[in-house]
């Protein structure tokens, strides 16, 4: 298997690895994936005032090009608001990393982990998300 | 200096030894005689190196050197074993009995032979990678004519109980065909003793060169095969074909050399496998596959839990190592001999096979040692898996979501 550049970049230098305490104030979570599948992400995101991303932190088990798609959309997320993170497509993941055919799950994988971490948000705010 | 990437993927293949490549040049130049030539001192000198190096073959296994017919490697010399005995002995039966962990060359011709209309049963191992004689004589029937065992596991390096195997075979009337391509140089092999019919050889696992083999097919009490190759009528008639004296020669010299060294060579890497396990034993959640008892010195098959495999690959690239998990390809599918074992696909996935040999240093290991401590901690740090088992999650309890 080879790798383009920025696959490798992300693998060896990864951005945003970690965790968020759990009680944090505005801090939602998506895990997606399965350890049977080879590949599990944990995207964690840090939602402030008019539910602009103000953090994210990411934590995967799985290839070096899951490894890049999520340490990538850590980045993306930041400074967008959760509606325009929807706007993340796994296609544009693809196209930055320049994953091929065998790898494009990691990417959707990436974009799951989005939606689920914003759904999350969405859950746990829903009583009060009308500010 | 240390030279990277370090090799230590020896069931792979191993490099021609220099003494075994210094013996062949000779027959690829000077000697270069046809050894069916029956005219002239060309042929002559090129039959006189076969029939020594047929002769070391059969040394190092305690065989009588007729017993031994070249082949282009255990794949060929599995396929002939297998068709051949299951064709010549079809009237008596149609039953053949292998195990889940054999390798490819075996368990493809044993589906040949169904698809040919032979009845094959595939027996599971016990968890530690060794047939279990119980469920062995279980399956034994009235119209069993082959059974086929490895003597020594490619991935994992348990070795088989071929003597019990041998002694039950025998006693039902069942010919026993073992692959021993991962076992030259690495157990002893007395044929004399083994009751084994016949037995398929590889030089390149053992410092020779790629593209020769052997089939040991016995002669008392005589087993007869249907030949698969047909043509000149070399070898007996058993493998026509022009037999090719340096790769011959160079199988030759590589079993002389092993039969008179590996006592010494398996203790030296014997140490230097026990260090490899003992540096990476204080790694957690650590698991050795395969009996470590009955193994061979060269090989430690481990799964780093909670580390993926293709990543943890990509992280000690300055390893030359297999992993268990086929994961190049587009399915991301673990090892079936792993499976076989009962290993959870996580840890299926994250196995690697170390295999140690005649080149391999000390200060390898100790780099490789140093290596693995690094990558894995460092990708464990990455792992939502490894900090939810730090938080106390009982993973199987875990509802994953699909994809």
């Amino acid at each position: 298997m080879t790798y383009s550049v920025k696959v490798l970049d992300h693998y060896e230098n990864p951005r945003n690895v970690g965790s968020f305490g759990k009680e944090e104030e505005g801090v939602a979570t998506g895990m997606v994936g399965a350890p049977a599948c080879g590949d599990v992400m944990k995207l964690q995101i840090k939602v402030g005032k008019g539910g602009v991303i103000e953090d994210a932190k990411f934590k995967t088990y799985g290839c070096g090009s899951a490894i890049a798609s999520s340490s990538l959309v850590t980045e993306w997320v930041k400074g967008r608001t959760i509606d325009q993170a929807l706007d993340i497509k796994n296609t544009q993941i693809a196209e930055e990393l320049a994953l091929p055919p065998v790898k494009i799950h990691c990417s959707i994988l990436a974009e799951d982990a989005i939606k689920a971490a914003v759904a999350d948000y969405k859950k746990k705010h829903s009583d009060h998300a009308a500010g | 200096m240390l030279k990277l990437p370090i090799y230590l993927d020896y069931s792979a293949t191993t490099p021609v030894d220099p003494r075994v490549a210094e013996k062949m040049i000779p027959y690829l130049v000077e000697k270069f005689g046809n050894p069916a030539s029956r005219s002239h001192s060309f042929g002559w000198e090129a039959e006189a190196a076969i029939e020594e190096a047929r002769e070391e073959v059969a040394r190092l296994v305690n065989a009588d050197p007729k017993e031994i017919v070249w082949t282009s490697g255990a794949t060929e010399s599995n396929n002939l074993a297998l068709k051949g005995a299951a064709q010549f002995y079809a009237g008596k039966g149609r039953h053949l009995i292998t195990m889940k962990t054999e390798h490819k060359a075996v368990l493809d011709t044993c589906r040949e032979l169904e698809r040919q209309g032979f009845t094959v049963t595939y027996l599971d191992v016990m968890e530690n990678g060794l047939l279990d004689i119980d469920v062995f004589k279980a399956a034994l029937r009235p119209d069993t004519i082959l059974v086929s065992a490895m003597f020594v596991n490619n991935e994992i390096g348990v070795i088989q109980p071929i003597a019990e195997i041998g002694e039950i075979c025998r006693s039902k009337g069942v010919l026993l065909h073992v692959d021993a391509a991962q076992a030259t140089g690495k157990v002893v092999i007395d044929l004399e003793a083994l009751k084994v019919d016949l037995m398929s050889f590889s030089a390149h696992k053992t410092y020779g060169p790629k593209g020769i083999g052997a089939l040991y097919v016995r002669r008392k009490p005589r087993v007869r095969l249907t030949a698969q190759m047909h043509g000149g009528g070399h070898e007996r008639g058993f493998r026509s074909g022009t037999l090719p004296t340096h790769q011959i020669v160079g199988m030759g010299e590589a079993f002389r050399l092993a039969r008179l060294e590996m006592g010494a060579e398996n203790e030296r890497i014997r140490m230097l496998r026990d260090r490899l396990l003992k540096g990476v034993s204080d790694i957690d959640e650590v698991y050795v596959n395969g009996d470590l008892e009955r193994r061979v010195p060269h090989n430690l098959n481990a799964s780093f839990a909670y580390v993926e495999g293709e990543s943890l690959l990509m992280a000690i690239k300055d390893l030359a190592v297999s992993s268990g998990s086929a994961c190049t390809s587009a399915s991301l599918e673990p090892s079936y001999v792993l499976r076989a074992l009962g290993r959870e696909d996580e840890l299926a996935h994250s196995s690697i096979r170390f295999t140690l040999g005649r080149f391999t240093t000390a200060e390898e290991i100790d780099y490789a040692i140093r290596l693995l401590h690094d990558k894995i901690g460092r990708l464990r740090e990455l792992s939502p898996l490894w900090e939810m088992v730090q938080e106390g999650v009982d993973l199987s309890t875990v509802q994953w979501a699909a994809h």
